[in-house]
């Protein structure tokens, strides 16, 4: 088992070491950094100055070399357009984002589990059929379409919650959280349905199909057999077997939310990473870019490490299998 | 004779399709007394397990039990309320199905499982119950069981998982155990051992079995009394030896003319020409009529109904008029 883990950790800094890779040429195959520094004018001995002082100058492998070891350390430089270390900056960002997934996530998972068992259970009732038409709007239409049909219901029609923004939030160290106030709350909410509507969706057919299949199975005809109450087969035999498959897309889906959340904290103006890459690259910022591609790359193989690990505490065969694997 | 622990009576099973009803039991009776085995054998698709399932009350839409009674130890179960056919399910009627590698749930703890179906139907405590079942797969078999408890369905081999699937069916003492093709699943040397499991079972508890099989030597070592059924009939109803030896029903005695025999290596084993009709096209008169050598324009029209003849019963129309005592 920690051999397992070890070994997938080690894939996954290989992962990360040819992101960075990709990152650092960024850099080199964007134009000039210098032409985005100083301005037009500057004269030609003044750009050769702050070639020298930036390290430019340097062999590429020196150069790759520092800066795969400063983000390392989670230095990603300078901003071109704000002047501040981009880490700063995408910390300061960080929170937002991450707020805004996991409620939405949690959001996806919820509402998702939950229709997709009833829709399984109770497949003929009206209920389940509107939950598939409805599933059907959600896997089909673009996110920033659903943000903008809802601002347009609920902030400007109705006037019930915010069009934009985070509203107040409180400071706890460094993080910052709309959790704690009403206006934050309010806030929250069109943003993570926006964000997790695709995900509600996906998890919820996905559930339906799983439970249905699982539902025919043998030991569950043979649990039925046994007199068991159809509680306990539905809730306690039938769904664990269902989250197996749903673990994995769930968490997949989660990296996904994160990097779709561009659009969404677009659409609502929400100060989180995902605005900062869209003014990023309206400005050409690499710094900017180029660090987000290696957060968005560290989370996803985070969580796929996370994934990996859930399944063999869900799953008893693959603990068995793992342990001769390794 | 004292009442039977589980009669069936006329009993049909339809299913609604889309090309109209199909009737895969059409008047299917038989008993089974206390203590008693009864193999229940014929082709695949005969209705063998749908006759199981209609007893366990396990027939799921589109099917439905069209007719007929069944009755538990005289209680009348075919219509019951699903609830009330729960509580029965598992306590007083326990199943065996065929595949035990896929009859377990493999996420569960064969013990927690075993557990938790000892405590839907008994009001043990979790400890009760968690002795309970060492103890009931100690009787089934399984070497330490005190540990072998605490294993997951994979770490099991096929036959030491279908006898944890028997822990599972008698574990609230069940009057009744249907077995549904037990040992089909299972390599020839562990079929013996399954097949004198639960015979010893059976014994020892005084259980009812009914064992569904398509395997005859497993229903002549086994069995006390045999039914053959044909095309959602019984054909041919008796002791076991006396069906063996003496088949009546010219499609019970392809069946045992096509088993093959140790001694007599010489012959060449009997066959059935043709194969079982499909539900929707189900000749009219006797359904075997088409594939019988000995049919007669009587059997093209009329469907012969179930007739005692000696210990057994049969419905052939070749017995209709004959005295019993000339039948061969």
């Amino acid at each position: 088992m920690l051999a397992f883990t070890l070994r997938r950790a080690v894939q996954a800094i290989g992962v990360m070491f040819a992101v960075g890779i990709i990152a650092f040429s960024m850099f080199r195959f964007a134009g000039d950094p210098i032409n985005q520094i100083v301005s037009l004018d500057t004269p030609a001995a003044e750009r050769e100055a702050v070639r020298k002082s930036l390290g430019l100058d340097d062999p590429v492998p020196v150069q790759f070399i520092r800066y795969f070891g400063d983000a390392a350390q989670f230095k990603f430089g300078v901003s071109y357009q704000f002047r501040q270390p981009v880490s700063a900056l995408l910390m300061e960002r960080l929170p937002a984002t991450l707020e805004l997934a996991i409620c939405a996530t949690v959001f996806a998972m919820v509402c998702g589990i939950l229709m997709g068992v009833y829709s399984a259970l109770r497949r003929d009732t009206v209920l389940a059929k509107l939950f598939q038409a409805v599933s059907l709007v959600g896997i089909s239409l673009p996110t920033f379409l659903i943000g903008i049909l809802l601002i347009y219901l609920f902030a400007v029609t109705l006037g019930w919650l915010p069009s934009f923004g985070r509203g107040e939030v409180v400071k706890l160290g460094w993080w910052t959280t709309g959790l704690l106030t009403l206006s934050g709350l309010k806030a929250l909410i069109m943003p993570s349905i926006t964000l997790g509507l695709f995900q509600m969706t996906l998890i919820m057919r996905l559930v339906r199909a799983e439970m249905l299949e699982v539902l025919r199975t043998d030991y569950i005809r043979f649990a039925r057999a046994r007199g068991l109450t159809t509680r306990a087969i539905h809730f306690g035999h039938a769904l664990k077997n269902t989250l197996i498959p749903v673990i994995t897309v769930a968490g997949l889906q989660f990296g996904s939310v994160i990097a779709f959340s561009i659009i969404t904290e677009t659409v609502f103006q929400w100060p989180g990473m995902g605005l900062l890459f869209v003014q990023a690259v309206q400005n050409v910022d690499i710094p900017i870019m180029a660090a987000y591609l290696l957060m968005v790359s560290l989370i996803f193989v985070t969580i796929n490490l996370v994934v990996d690990i859930l399944y063999t505490v869900v799953d008893p065969r693959l603990r068995a299998t793992v342990g001769r694997a390794t | 004779m004292t009442e039977p622990i589980l009669s069936v009576r006329n009993l049909q099973v339809e299913f609604a399709s889309r090309r109209g009803t199909l009737r895969a039991i059409d008047g299917v009776s038989f008993d089974i007394a206390k203590g008693e085995v009864l193999g229940v054998v014929g082709e695949s698709g005969a209705g063998k397990s749908v006759t199981g399932l209609a007893v366990i009350g396990l027939i799921d839409p589109p099917g439905r039990i069209a007719g007929g009674e069944i009755h538990l130890a005289g209680l009348r179960i075919d219509n019951l309320p699903p609830e009330e056919m729960r509580r029965i399910r598992g306590k007083r009627i326990g199943m065996i199905f065929q595949d035990p590698l896929t009859s377990l749930n493999p996420l569960y703890r064969v013990g927690d499982q075993i557990v938790e179906t000892i405590r839907t139907h008994l009001n043990l405590s979790e400890t009760a119950a968690r002795r309970r079942a060492i103890d009931l797969l100690a009787e089934v078999g399984i070497p330490a069981p005190e540990k072998r408890i605490d294993g997951y369905p994979h770490e099991f081999s096929g036959g030491m998982r279908q006898r944890v699937v028997i822990a599972l069916a008698i574990c609230a003492e069940p009057e009744l155990i249907i077995a549904d093709e037990p040992t089909t699943a299972l390599d020839v040397s562990v079929q013996a051992q399954i097949i004198s499991l639960i015979k010893r079972l059976g014994r020892d508890h005084g259980t009812a079995v009914m064992l569904v099989t398509h395997d005859m030597g497993v229903i002549a070592e086994t069995s006390d009394r045999v039914a053959v059924m044909y095309a959602g009939r019984v054909a041919e109803i008796g002791p076991v030896q006396d069906v063996v030896k003496n088949p009546l029903h010219p499609y019970a005695k392809g069946l045992m003319g096509a088993i093959p025999t140790l001694a007599g290596d010489d012959k060449r084993l009997m066959q059935i020409p043709g194969s079982m009709p499909r539900l929707s096209a189900i000749p009219r008169g006797c359904s075997f009529n088409p594939r019988c050598e000995r049919a007669f324009d009587r059997c093209r029209v009329d469907r012969p109904e179930p007739l005692p003849r000696g210990t057994q019963s049969v419905a052939c129309h070749l017995y209709d008029d004959v005295p019993a005592e000339s039948a061969a």
